[in-house]
């Protein structure tokens, strides 16, 4: 799969948006195909990457666990770059290509937070404007992290409309740049959206896979494991794979378990559908009405995924599994306790899941796609309430 | 044969009013009588819309329409009904407005079939892929049914002809770049568009987003549409509780 015909990954993916946004999206291929391959583009944001974001990310050998588990499993330190996780990987190159584009103001749509945060960033640092739409009730549980943001610049709106979650506020961030289609730009932070978003975000990402592939070598023996919400940090962590014969294991989040109905785990446990203008895995309920999701996660908390999971699940390149709230406190304490690092919740699916099939594999990489300190209080709210002592 | 909807353009071209409303807005059974009264106040066309849970095209106002209709349990199945009584008690020519996902949820054919046995003449998808179209084309025309695709004001003299040829019935303008919602008034940009699709599609134009008034419906006409749209301004009127003479008072502006 190299470049996606029609803009689709076999039957997934398309474009399925308002007739506004057509021209719009045309514009950003262009100008993506433009600058993809230019160098100055490419050494402007390799300096970012590196001086501002702090690239490349250590591939950290787990040594603890390694020994606990039977299995050598190294950590990519994502969450070791500026903002706390990947997603500046993906902020900066967009807002990079919004500034050749020269287009003045940025909108995003975040959920937990921590792409709000990584686009209010690269803004700052772009000396571009900065919008954020962001759900009620993830205001809420993040208001930490709407503080950052509004330090940093940005300013955020609350979307009170739907679930008041995050598949609101990107229906929301749309509708803005359907009002506004000369100077905005729409910096969507996942694997997800019309095309050509699935495309630009996996090649922005891959930064991820493409360093892995030089920190250590992997096999048949070998397995790559990263959590997938949209599935930004687990396309950058395979696409360099795919051709290769490594396993791949994408998590999603089962939430209160697949049964209970309480979950994000569209690939797992959805059906096709579309939103967001894409065609994929959704979760939705038999009559066509998306449904809400559950994670103890904020980030992975959303009822679709980006439509080349889609494809890879059906190809069977990569399995998609899922990974309980539970499995993945306990997989965050278990890494705070045995190697000194607390991991975004997110990221302890990915974990639990190395954990479980530690001793199939020889080597095991991990992506640690963010750091777990945003993630402190919830950890404390379900260690009190399920009577969990100190680790 | 010909569709209701041709049929219609045909005869009253240039005087043309559509309206719209939600199925299940403002509630289960208060559809038909709004229905009614519209049909009543004297438009020409009606636009049902199914609601999605996430309308990226509408404004607060039709997403508020969408939402309550939700809750009150609509769903696509029981929207085919309410066309299908329409169908029993009016002639008038009908459409079904509604997101990709509920015609794609349930099949393409399946609810092509469903809205042919209902009576439903077109089918306006805002946010269709194009790649689709041929496919749903297929499906509508065997049953003389159409596809109503919509264009945009930023929309090339290019695409405009690739998505009038595969329209049938009339090309959807939408006026303004935003989503739907009563808006104060139009600019020239509105105008320049209407001229730009009359010109480069041979098919009959309807134009909707934000009309909410006489006036508007006036400047539309004015500038070459065949038709206005009207929805969230009706939505508005099922709150006020005057439909039929809000009706009334646009189809006057029609002939004015």
């Amino acid at each position: 799969m190299k470049y996606p015909k029609n803009g689709r990954f076999g039957v997934f993916g398309g474009a399925f948006v308002p007739e506004t946004l057509v021209p719009l999206l045309e514009e950003l291929e262009e100008a993506y195909k433009k600058f993809k391959d230019d160098d100055g583009f490419k050494e402007e944001l390799r300096y970012y990457l590196r001086e501002y974001a702090g690239r490349p990310t250590p591939l950290y050998y787990a040594q603890n666990l390694s020994k606990r588990f039977g299995c050598k499993i190294y950590l990519k330190r994502e969450d070791l770059l500026h903002g706390g996780a990947h997603k500046i990987n993906n902020t900066l190159a967009q807002a990079l290509l919004a500034k050749k584009m020269k287009k003045k103001r940025i909108i995003a749509e975040t959920g937990a937070g921590q792409h709000g945060v990584a686009t209010a960033m690269a803004s700052a640092a772009l000396g571009l404007e900065c919008e954020i739409y962001m759900g009620l009730k993830d205001t809420e549980r993040q208001k930490l992290n709407v503080f950052r943001m509004k330090l940093l610049g940005a300013n955020v709106h609350e979307v009170s409309s739907g679930s008041q979650t995050l598949k609101d506020a990107i229906n929301e961030a749309l509708r803005d740049w359907i009002s506004n289609v000369k100077d905005t730009y729409y910096l969507i932070g996942s694997a997800v959206g019309p095309h050509p978003y699935p495309l630009m975000v996996r090649e922005f990402q891959s930064v991820i896979g493409k360093e892995i592939k030089k920190e250590v070598e992997l096999d048949s023996n070998d397995a790559l494991i990263a959590c997938v919400g949209g599935g930004s940090n687990a396309i950058g962590t395979f696409y360099p794979f795919i051709d290769s014969n490594v396993k791949m294991y994408g998590v999603e989040a089962g939430g209160e378990g697949i049964e209970s109905n309480k979950h994000s785990a569209s690939l797992s446990a959805g059906s096709l559908g579309i939103l967001h203008g894409m065609l994929t895995y959704l979760l939705q309920d038999e009559h066509g009405q998306i449904m809400d999701t559950h994670s103890i996660s904020a980030g992975l908390d959303y009822p679709g995924v980006g439509p080349e999971h889609a494809y890879l699940k059906e190809i069977g390149r990569v399995k998609y599994v899922n990974v309980n709230d539970q499995e993945a406190v306990e997989a965050f304490l278990l890494l705070a306790k045995y190697e000194g690092i607390l991991p975004a919740l997110e990221s302890a699916h990915a974990l639990a899941y190395a954990t479980k099939i530690a001793k199939k594999h020889k080597k095991i990489v991990v992506t640690l796609s963010g750091r777990g300190d945003k993630d402190v209080g919830i950890i404390e709210e379900y260690m009190m309430k399920h009577g969990i002592k100190d680790s | 044969m010909v569709s209701r909807i041709v049929n219609l353009f045909e005869t009253k071209a240039k005087h043309i009013l559509i309206g719209y409303t939600v199925a299940g807005y403002p509630s289960l059974k208060g559809s038909m009588d709004v229905i009614k009264a519209m049909v009543n106040g004297g438009v020409d066309m009606l636009e049902i819309g199914i609601p999605f849970s996430d309308p990226i095209a509408d404004g607060p106002t039709i997403q508020r329409a969408s939402h309550t209709a939700l809750n009150n349990g609509m769903t696509p199945t029981l929207a085919l009904e309410l066309c299908e009584n329409v169908r029993k008690e009016f002639d008038i020519p009908l459409s079904i407005m509604t997101y990709s996902n509920i015609p794609y949820r349930i099949g393409y054919d399946k609810f092509v079939k469903r809205a042919y046995e209902a009576g439903v003449d077109g089918l306006i998808i805002p946010d269709l892929d194009l790649e689709e179209a041929p496919k749903l084309k297929e499906l509508l025309s065997k049953n003389d049914m159409n596809i109503i695709l919509l264009v945009s004001p930023n929309t090339s003299k290019e695409r405009i002809k690739v998505i009038s040829n595969i329209a049938t019935g009339f090309i959807y303008l939408v006026s303004v770049y935003g989503t739907t919602g009563a808006r104060k008034t139009f600019e020239d940009y509105t105008r320049d568009a209407i001229v730009k699709v009359k010109r480069y599609s041979k098919l009959p134009l309807a134009v909707g987003f934000g009309i909410s008034n006489t006036e508007h419906v006036r400047f539309m006409l004015e500038a070459g549409a065949d038709a206005v749209i009207v929805g969230s301004a009706f939505i508005d009127a099922i709150d006020k509780g005057n439909v039929e003479d809000f009706t009334k008072e646009l189809k006057r502006a029609c002939y004015s």
